[in-house]
């Protein structure tokens, strides 16, 4: 454990949020699963360039153009680096959300039709459920999901089964619940689905800032992840098959994405800027690129462990809460660092409000995956997330919080 | 200790709510949700007289929203149906008798909105 924390030490200061106060109290952010803070690293990277590097990209014969293509790109080839990844197959997306859609409108409407299946999971985000119902919608598939058990986990043998019939042209899982925080095994997902002929799509949203990620491992056929989640601004990555993206059709058109453009009809560019049309979000590639310098220097498994110790003391510290129940796998090889909690008689959305009163941020409601509420048969929770600025007086803090919440409450 | 947002009257309606459960048979119902938190409000009311006589909420939400139907309940029975559309926002919030946050303010309105959508087929939120 000495070993996690030592490298981590000194990352707090790093963060200028961390110096606030709230209500009298200092600051204590568990909400890192919903959007990460930022280091200074990347709120300085991205200032610089605003402040002598500003231009478009890949136009500019000048200076200023030239400056702004090598970041911009050299972000790209740097981020995909992190993950194992071709850069001319990982495509810059507004956020995690677009990325999907751009696979369910690019290639969803072209390669789904009647007799075939979607298969989704029950602990998915609504980025990764809503798109494929329009897609099914659109071309007359049909949209099944995966059950959560018990233990917070997805079933293999179900997968197999369901794979066996023959229908399921796409599987689109989680990489990591972002309520839950299970771990799902995607490169064994994505081994089975192709096996049956089904391609994948693996959302990482809540992977990638907080595991040691291989895309080329993994072998998954799309995935799609964020950089506002992994300490960096808000723009999305999607990593792609190069034979599937080229061979589907762009997503959003206009400039950038084009090779050339007839009266009638066009030709595109080269990957991956098919796929990005319009001026792009240069400054957040840029500053999400510092922000995977940021990552990368403190090493991926170093901050993996952070999480898991952070996690196992969460949950070793929270069943002192009277009536508390905690949600999730308990194996914390299995699980990453978020903890998601009820407590009796008190609604999630006023835990969160009595917690704020002592400047400690938790998320409450149904966290965008209402259909997993309803399986873990409650309307809401609270959830407290970790990143590497955590620290385990922040747990402390949250369970003070939680006992103080239970007084207001005459609990 | 006297909070400022979850008094004991406010406490007292989210532990105990009033006219909660359901109504069989009812004359009128609604059924909503806050699309923020996932709260789910429903409301049966009997109507005699052109007023409302009976009515039960049933549902789940944070005590705010909690309160704020449990609340409001008793003032609702007897009222003119038709004059049920035309309340607004700072009556219910009046009602719960708090100062609500931006953040909050859906939940003070659920109850009100499901009314609302009751007596009059309006869904939009009270303003």
């Amino acid at each position: 454990m000495a070993l996690a924390t030592k490298p981590l030490a000194g990352v707090r200061a790093d963060f200028p949020v961390l110096e606030r106060e709230i209500n009298g109290h200092p600051l204590v952010y568990l909400d890192s699963a919903a959007t990460a803070q930022k280091p200074r690293q990347v709120i300085e990277t991205m200032e610089r360039f605003y402040s002598y590097s500003y231009g478009t990209v890949h136009r500019g014969v000048y200076e200023l153009g030239r400056e702004a293509t090598e970041q911009f790109e050299g972000a790209r080839e740097r981020i995909a680096a992190f993950v194992g990844w071709d850069p001319s197959c990982s495509i810059f997306t507004r956020n995690a959300t677009e990325a999907i859609n751009l696979v369910a409108y690019a290639w969803g409407r072209h390669n789904l039709g009647p007799g075939d299946e979607v298969l989704i999971t029950e602990m998915e985000h609504h980025s990764n459920i809503v798109p494929w119902q329009l897609a099914c919608e659109d071309t007359g598939a049909r949209l099944r999901y995966l059950s959560v058990g018990e233990g917070g986990e997805l079933s293999l043998d179900e997968l197999d089964a369901v794979l066996a019939e023959g229908h399921v042209k796409l599987v689109a899982v989680t990489h990591v619940s972002n309520v839950l925080g299970t771990i799902n095994p995607v490169g064994e997902i994505a081994r089975r689905a192709r096996a049956a002929g089904a391609v994948t799509l693996v959302d990482g949203a809540q992977a990638v800032p907080q595991l040691p990620v291989d895309l080329g491992a993994i072998d998954a056929d799309f995935y799609a992840w964020t950089g506002h989640k992994a300490l960096g601004p808000t723009t999305g990555l999607l990593h792609g098959r190069r034979e599937l993206l080229l061979e589907m059709r762009p997503f959003l058109s206009g400039g950038h994405m084009i090779s050339r453009v007839e009266r009638d009809r066009s030709s595109w560019n080269e990957l991956p800027w098919k796929f990005e049309a319009g001026t792009n979000a240069i400054a957040e590639a840029i500053g999400l690129g510092a922000a995977i310098d940021y990552l990368a220097q403190i090493g991926m498994e170093q901050v993996r462990e952070h999480e898991r110790e952070l996690t196992a003391y969460a949950l070793e510290r929270l069943p002192e809460i009277e009536g508390i129940t905690l949600y999730g796998p308990d194996d914390l090889e299995r699980r990453g660092g978020v903890v998601p909690f009820t407590i009796e008689g008190m609604h999630p959305h006023d835990i969160a409000e009595l917690c704020d009163r002592e400047a400690v941020c938790v998320r409450a409601g149904h966290h965008c995956a209402q259909p997993l509420m309803r399986s873990l048969g409650v309307g809401a929770t609270a959830r407290a997330s970790f990143h590497v600025y955590n620290v385990r007086e922040d747990v402390d803090r949250l369970v003070h919080a939680l006992g103080s919440a239970r007084e207001v409450f005459e609990l | 200790m006297t909070d400022a947002l979850y008094r004991d009257y406010i406490l007292d309606h989210y532990k105990n709510p009033r006219n909660f459960g359901e109504l069989e048979p009812h004359d009128l119902e609604f059924h909503d949700h806050n699309p923020l938190c996932g709260d789910e409000l429903g409301v049966h009311i009997v109507v005699d007289d052109g007023k409302v006589a009976e009515l039960r909420f049933h549902g789940h939400g944070c005590a705010i929203s909690q309160a704020a139907a449990s609340i409001s309940s008793d003032e609702l029975i007897g009222m003119p149906v038709e004059d049920v559309g035309k309340l607004d926002a700072n009556w219910v919030i009046d009602q719960l008798g708090i100062e609500i946050s931006p953040t909050r303010r859906k939940c003070a309105l659920l109850s009100l909105k499901v009314m609302r959508g009751a007596t009059t087929g309006d869904a939009s939120w009270p303003e």
